[in-house]
């Protein structure tokens, strides 16, 4: 017989575990914990590389010259009172088919600033056609731009980036170039219509342009019309994250320009070896972990993963630094990243899609950050095993002279019928249940009689659910 | 009748100059010239391969094979890819000096039509009868072939089309095949890939000359990127083989031995390689127009040569230094002595591995099975 299967190698094994119970799971902690603050180190961390054969053995010299077109366009913008005919006049104007699409959504909750439920916006977009290839795959750039104007600069370099691209004649995959309003609803209702879906039940108006499927889209976001650094974000709806290939051709671009990037707005330190250093990128590790744990999209570029569509965010920041960067190199930027991906034969698929980032350069994979959490797992199931099967494996007739005061009763006592079972059951579905439907149903009747605000009455009703639960007498005995 | 009157010419034992020279005529034995080129690789980021193919198609025309006698096959269309920023050009140089696409160039097998087994089909000449004329090999045996082959390869193969592989035995089986069907009066094989030497390893079939742009564990590098169009051009030793042969004009007395000087270490980084050893000719005396270019027995003289009656001296006259080899046999392809004395390899340690770490445990707990779990308690 193996050794788990033999009577006396089993009792040993578990003699052990039991005996060695809080040991072992102390020990197992301090192990997962030390691994995860060991992620940060370079043993653990290697350098990022570009997996992709296709993008990586490429290069080219970018040419964007209409930096100061970007920044007129960008005034134009900031001055109209309704962008939309504008932008459609304007894209018009630059070669490309144009699109809107108007979409509408009831909010769960009124929003703070206008109490209102009703969600109404336009999405204008330009398909740019390759002029040698059929449109079966695109590549996406979209500006997010809500009211107030604040996303104008990219909005002006996406038309000028538009123009300039209009009059190349290299793009093998069409460019859609897309403003969408209301950023993440926008967004989430230009993807449905594009994908003929309804998954958060937008109201809108259906598609109109497509340009075939969509393998890769980068969201840009300029704060002014000088950019001292890029920053970029991964994580998206959920914690998932784009193909690791993005985020290195992202870092290529910035090495090769030698442009300023940050990641988690954290710059990377020049210094290897120091504890500030590692300080910093354990910080910058923690802060991605935390961001991924929030499962909110960090940016636009958030739902487009979703539907297998890697993505990332480019924010451009102004904070001051005495180097700035024009609209002219952002723009080249742009066009480098694009001319890469347009290179692209298949969906990105050769490098990680589940990693941390302790920097830009630096990558930790899920093959490297599991076993941490393993460690911490394996504190629970030691637990467990001290519970059922330690004390249970002893039969009768055996070494009792440290065993527990009460015997195990699985042996000894007869076995409960199954109709015993049916109570637990159904209360815990019925638990389950009331949590499900309860909070949302009887939110607006909860703020109509309680003085609190809808999302507060939800989350009150969950809670007053799981307090009632602890009455239960299932609960209570024992 | 003028190659009869010139065989008669040097059939005479006069060492008159003019009859040295028109000795020289009939050094090799070969009729006419044939050229198989062959890219195997797709993708818009192997541009490079396709460039050298057609660089050495386009040596090869110049110098005199016709499109009738060349067999071209590329994996994929680099001129018409919507990548590319100059439509319909392929390029061997970032100055865009030389478009080797040219105005007529003639794609045999395209596409995906470029496979193992049609190449070996090719070779051997098993070809369906529906296949056009333009995509056979009609040689017979008094043709001297080029093969030149390019794309990414490895210790003992070479990738074709990122799905499928030839191996050197294939190939070496695939000459002895031509040999034997007597589809070839000699052969030169160049072959531009990483760890090239190892495709040529195995041939035993006589008369083949091989050439190749990297040794066994060695990479054959690209040449230079362009940036205006986003890729790696040519490869290192295709470039300087072009280079090379755009100094040869068809009348050009240069010989193989030049041929191995191309792209010395200093130029290439890796170090190129050549096998002679199953060639009956010295290299010496291999003319680079005996494999690049066509046959063209014509001189223009203005001295008088008188003709002898007796042509019984041909038959003495063959070169000196054809050398007495033994065919050699199928067997001898694989040199088994070399591999059964062969030494180990000295190989970096690695700490052990899954399934060695596997096995130990397996092997500690059959120990601790067979003598007890008690000794395990003098371990805790």
């Amino acid at each position: 017989m193996g050794l788990l299967s033999a009577p006396h190698c089993r009792r040993a094994l578990s003699r052990l575990v039991v005996r060695l119970n809080t040991p072992l799971c102390v020990l197992s902690y301090v192990a997962g914990l030390g691994w995860f603050l060991a992620m940060a180190l370079p043993p653990l961390a290697p350098r990022t590389y570009m997996s992709e054969n296709a993008m990586g053995s490429t290069m080219e010299e970018e040419q964007f010259p209409h930096g100061e077109r970007a920044l007129a366009y960008a005034r134009d913008f900031a001055a109209q009172g309704i962008p939309v005919a504008w932008l459609e006049k304007t894209m018009w104007g630059l070669g490309l088919e144009v699109y809107k699409q108007p979409f509408a959504r009831t909010l769960p909750f009124p929003d703070e600033s206008h109490e209102r439920y009703m969600v109404k916006g336009t999405n204008v977009y330009g398909i740019l056609r390759a002029p040698r290839a059929a449109s079966t795959e695109s590549l996406v750039l979209s500006v997010p731009c809500s009211e107030g104007a604040q996303n104008s600069q990219a909005v002006g370099l996406m038309l000028a980036l538009a123009g300039y691209f209009r009059g190349q004649i290299y793009w093998a995959k069409d460019i859609i170039f897309l403003v969408n309003e209301h950023d993440l609803l926008g967004m989430e209702a230009w993807l449905e219509a594009y994908h003929d879906v309804n998954i958060t039940g937008m109201q809108s108006s259906g598609t109109l342009g497509r340009a075939g499927a969509i393998q890769a889209a980068v969201a840009l976001e300029l704060s002014s019309d000088v950019v001292t650094s890029f920053d970029v974000a991964v994580e998206g709806l959920n914690g998932q994250l784009p193909n690791l290939d993005l985020v290195n051709l992202f870092h290529a671009f910035c090495q090769k320009n030698g442009l300023l990037c940050t990641i988690q707005g954290k710059l990377q330190r020049s210094d290897w070896d120091t504890l500030p250093a590692y300080a910093h990128s354990l910080q910058t590790l923690l802060l991605m972990v935390l961001k991924q744990a929030s499962g909110r999209p960090q940016g636009d570029h958030g739902l487009f993963l979703r539907y297998h569509i890697e993505a990332i965010t480019v924010r451009g920041i102004n904070s001051f630094r005495q180097y700035k960067y024009d609209m002219t190199t952002v723009g080249k930027m742009l066009e480098g990243m694009f001319r890469k991906l347009n290179n692209l034969l298949e969906r990105l698929h050769q490098s990680y899609f589940f990693y941390l980032l302790p920097s830009l350069s630096r990558f930790v994979s899920i093959g490297v950050y599991m076993p941490a959490f393993g460690f911490i797992i394996l504190v629970l199931i030691l637990k467990i095993s001290l519970q059922g099967g330690g004390r249970c494996a002893w039969g009768p007739g055996q070494d009792l002279g440290r065993a527990p005061p009460h015997r195990c009763p699985l042996p000894q006592e007869p076995r409960p019928g199954l109709l015993a079972l049916v109570p637990p059951l159904l209360v815990c579905h019925a638990a389950g249940l009331a949590l499900y439907v309860l909070p949302v149903l009887g939110q607006r009747v909860a703020a109509q009689h309680f003085p609190v605000s809808e999302a507060e009455a939800v989350v009150l009703t969950l809670i007053a659910i799981y307090v009632a639960g602890m009455a239960l007498p299932h609960n209570a005995h024992r | 009748a003028a190659a009869a009157l010139l065989l008669g010419c040097c059939g005479a034992a006069l060492a008159s100059g003019v009859q040295d020279q028109a000795e020289q005529f009939f050094r090799s034995g070969h009729t006419n010239n044939w050229a198989v080129l062959v890219c195997t690789s797709r993708f818009w980021f192997n541009y490079r391969h396709v460039a050298n193919t057609l660089s050495v198609y386009r040596s090869v025309k110049r110098l005199g094979i016709p499109d009738s006698h060349i067999v071209l096959m590329l994996a994929d269309d680099m001129a018409c890819n919507p990548r590319n920023p100059k439509p319909a050009t392929v390029f061997s140089h970032k100055n865009m000096e030389l478009n080797v696409y040219g105005d007529d160039v003639e794609v045999d097998y395209r596409s995906y039509e470029v496979t193992v087994e049609n190449f070996l089909r090719v070779l051997t000449g098993r070809i369906p009868p529906s296949t056009p004329r333009s995509k056979r090999l009609l040689s017979d045996d008094r043709s001297n072939i080029l093969i030149y082959m390019t794309g990414h390869g490895g210790n003992g193969f070479l990738k074709f089309q990122d799905s499928e592989e030839i191996t050197n035995v294939e190939l070496a089986d695939a000459f002895e095949q031509m040999w034997q069907k007597r589809r070839y009066n000699e052969l030169l094989f160049i072959i531009d890939t990483c760890q090239g030497a190892s495709m040529y390893e195995r041939f035993y079939s006589p008369n083949i000359m091989a050439l190749a742009s990297s040794q066994v564990g060695e990479d054959s590098l690209s040449h230079q990127p362009d940036l205006g169009i986003g890729v790696h051009l040519m490869d290192r030793y295709t470039f300087y083989v072009l280079e090379f042969l755009e100094e040869i004009h068809p009348a050009s007395q240069t010989n193989m031995n030049d041929l191995f000087q191309v792209c010395p270490k200093s130029l290439c980084v890796s170090t190129p390689g050549h096998r002679t050893d199953l060639f009956q000719r010295d290299p010496q005396n291999v003319l680079i127009t005996d494999f690049f270019g066509s046959v063209r027995k014509v001189e223009i003289t203005t001295e008088t040569i008188s003709l002898d009656r007796d042509l019984a001296g041909f038959e003495s006259k063959l070169p000196k230094d054809e050398l007495a080899t033994e065919p050699l046999k199928y067997a001898d392809q694989l040199p088994v002595a070399q591999i059964i004395h062969q030494k180990p390899k000295q190989k970096d340690w690695h700490p052990p591995g899954g399934f060695i770490l596997g096995l130990w445990a397996l092997i500690i707990m059959v120990f601790f099975k067979t003598y007890g779990i008690k000794h395990m308690k003098h371990i805790f």
